[in-house]
């Protein structure tokens, strides 16, 4: 009955119905489910569903954010329960626009998915220096950082923060870098330990990363 | 047809378009505008001959106090290498382009120096080979540095018409900028295809900032004795195209998101602006026909900057070519910009020639154009001369802004069903309902722009912009 309602609660999320979504949360909940196991059998995986169908070029960003809206809410829902529990998403990531660059949709769409990854994400914001990269990766323990840069006189700014956050001692803390002129040759000279091309493959490298 | 006066938000009398300047089809070409723009040196933009329009950029390196002479020196490799070319190649004239970075426009004095020199190997070409040119001088909206952005005051607002003033008066003819009113929104619209929010984005939020941005740039215009040449809805309708070249957002959807944009770009030629229009600015098929002023198109030779799918429609109706903007990196065939100069030139070299060789050949190379991308992509389609003007003739007709978007939205999905129903637009199957819910949400759409402010109001995330820049 109750494996059902999780792939009932997985496909209400696929679909992006928020009202059901939340109706099945409070129903697994009722029925005595602990919260972390909804998130990882019902959640994560309808994110993961609408991760691979995008993947595969079935649905596009808007169906992929409403399903994220409708974990969001299930979420509003499960998370106080964690929280009071002590539980933490496993993995924390910082991400930001570097230095003097302003653009932050492929920043911003990264972290959507990565939330829908079950990464806790701290989104810096645009136009970063390295020490607000450094001082957030420290306050919030990440064990990942991405780095957004759209113009090519922008890019040597991700070389800085590399250097910087190495220099503070960040040594096991991964960082990944993208946006239009990057490549992983450049990724590759200033030691960063990932690049992505896209949004849906940098969660496969962020996984990748932190698991490393 | 020069437009009627009325009263602007401002209280300044404000043309407002409510008419077509080109309403066939076959009169809506590469070349000719009804307006042209004659420039100091005697280019007559859209008078007859199409010119290229180069714009370039850095190569990757850092731009501040210390690299300076170091930027100032790839600059003037950059003009001189390209005009060099020009002259070899005995282009008819050359628009150049500086489109400033950032921390140029951040620091007036880098930008304006630069301008200079830019401007004295022009002078250089023309006064030792007769090569004529004008510089177009875009300085960067630095205003959504901050977040939200402060778009009527501070230090990054008088920087920019700071950046402005100093180029007018060093000789830059052309002023344009890529705004970014109503952009705070408009990201999160397009990544949630939230047609709705495109128009409270760019009709509601965009014009009013571009009445107040363009009316700010013409009175510096008027000063210099320079033109307002145009903006675009880059940040917006160039975001969807590549968001939509990335399979991110429906094709469908960015096709749309170009017409609407119309609304939001037309506000600068209701301020002053009398072209060339911003190369950028795919919209501006549908603002010759609505304004007659000539325009800057980009499309195959701007593959360098960005993809699109519009590399041969683009040219059908332009006056300038573009590239949009490329590295000062070393290619075989030598640097970038020289090399895309000749390229565009060579572009324009067959669309004058056509044109020389009389309407008929101009309408045929025209119709090439057009034909060999309208069919393989919606936002190709909506681009072609005849979908341009049913487009600006659905503007034009509307009594507002948020009107003339909807219109233009609505006018974009019919001939778009329309197109693909009759086998001449390819549309994928997962594309096909978005046809009928953004019809569906523009036709619930309330009919007063007030209901809908309210509206949206209530919906968007206010914390992103500061509403009293908007006076909303």
């Amino acid at each position: 009955m109750l494996m059902n309602t999780f792939q009932e609660l997985t496909d209400a999320v696929e679909k992006g119905n928020r009202k059901e979504a939340a109706r099945l949360t409070q129903v697994l909940l009722d029925a005595g489910t602990a919260p972390l196991e909804i998130v990882e059998s019902a959640l994560v995986p309808a994110m993961s569903n609408v991760g691979e169908k995008f993947k595969n070029n079935q649905v596009f960003v808007p169906e992929m954010l409403i399903a994220a809206r409708a974990m969001k809410e299930a979420m509003a829902i499960i998370q106080p329960l964690l929280t009071a529990a002590g539980i933490v998403p496993k993995y924390t990531a910082v991400i930001g626009t570097v230095q003097g660059d302003l653009h932050d949709i492929g920043k911003n769409l990264v972290a959507m998915m990565l939330k829908g990854a079950n990464f806790n994400v701290i989104d810096v914001g645009i136009n970063v220096p390295p020490e607000k990269f450094i001082a957030a990766a420290r306050e919030n323990n990440a064990q990942l950082v991405g780095l957004s840069a759209l113009l090519t006189t922008t890019m040597p700014a991700m070389k800085t923060i590399v250097d910087a956050m190495r220099a503070a001692g960040l040594n096991n803390v991964k960082i990944m870098i993208g946006g239009a002129p990057i490549t992983q040759q450049f990724a590759n000279e200033i030691g960063a330990d990932g690049y992505s091309p896209d949004a849906a493959s940098a969660v496969d490298l962020a996984h990748k990363l932190v698991a490393a | 047809m020069w437009p009627e006066f009325a009263s602007g938000r401002h209280g300044t009398l404000m043309p407002k378009f409510t008419t077509l300047a080109i309403s066939d089809p076959a009169q809506l070409r590469f070349g000719v505008a009804p307006k042209p723009l004659n420039t100091r040196h005697g280019m007559s933009i859209g008078g007859g001959i199409v010119y290229p329009e180069l714009n370039f950029t850095l190569p990757p390196m850092f731009v501040n106090e210390t690299t300076l002479p170091e930027v100032k020196r790839q600059y003037r490799e950059i003009i001189d290498g390209a005009l060099h070319r020009a002259v070899e190649l005995e282009a008819p004239g050359v628009v150049i382009e500086f489109e400033t970075l950032p921390p140029m426009t951040e620091n007036p004095s880098w930008g304006i120096d630069i301008a200079k020199i830019l401007l004295d190997a022009m002078e250089k070409a023309h006064s030792q080979h007769g090569l004529k040119s004008v510089l177009r001088m875009t300085p960067n909206d630095t205003r959504e540095m901050e977040r939200p952005p402060v778009m009527r005051s501070g230090m990054l607002w008088e920087r920019m018409l700071e950046t402005f003033e100093g180029s007018a008066a060093a000789g830059a003819e052309l002023l344009s900028i890529e705004s970014v009113g109503g952009k705070e929104i408009h990201d999160e619209a397009l990544m949630m295809g939230d047609l709705s929010a495109v128009l409270f984005s760019q009709c509601v939020m965009g014009v009013r900032d571009m009445r107040f941005l363009w009316t700010a740039i013409d009175k510096i215009a008027r000063q210099y004795g320079v033109h307002c040449a145009g903006d675009t809805a880059c940040g917006f309708g160039n975001t969807a195209m590549v968001l939509a070249e990335q399979k991110m957002i429906p094709r469908v959807f960015a096709a749309v998101v170009r017409a609407v944009s119309a609304v939001r770009t037309l506000v600068g030629y209701e301020c002053g602006c009398v072209g060339p229009g911003k190369d950028c600015g795919y919209e501006n098929v549908i603002l010759k026909a609505i304004t007659g002023f000539p325009m800057a198109m980009e499309g195959k030779t701007s593959a360098c900057a960005h993809l699109s799918p519009l590399g041969n429609i683009a040219a059908a109706t332009c006056d300038t070519w573009s590239n949009e903007s490329v590295q000062n990196i070393k290619l075989l065939g030598g640097m970038a910009p020289t090399v895309y100069m000749e390229q565009l030139i060579y572009d324009c070299r067959l669309m004058n020639q056509s044109l020389a060789d009389g309407r008929d050949a101009a309408l045929l190379y025209q119709k090439w154009m057009v034909n060999s991308d309208a069919g393989l992509d919606p936002q190709a389609y909506i681009l072609t001369p005849r979908s341009a003007i049913a487009i600006a003739q659905s503007i034009v007709s509307s009594p507002d802004d948020y009107t003339a978007g909807k219109n233009a939205a609505l006018a974009a999905i019919a001939l778009l069903a329309e197109g693909h129903k009759n086998g001449l637009v390819k549309i994928s199957e997962l594309e096909l309902p978005w046809l009928d819910t953004m019809r569906e949400t523009v036709e619930e759409l309330p009919a007063a722009e007030g209901e809908f402010i309210d509206q949206m109001m209530g919906t968007v995330d206010t914390e992103k912009f500061v509403p009293k820049d908007y006076a909303l």
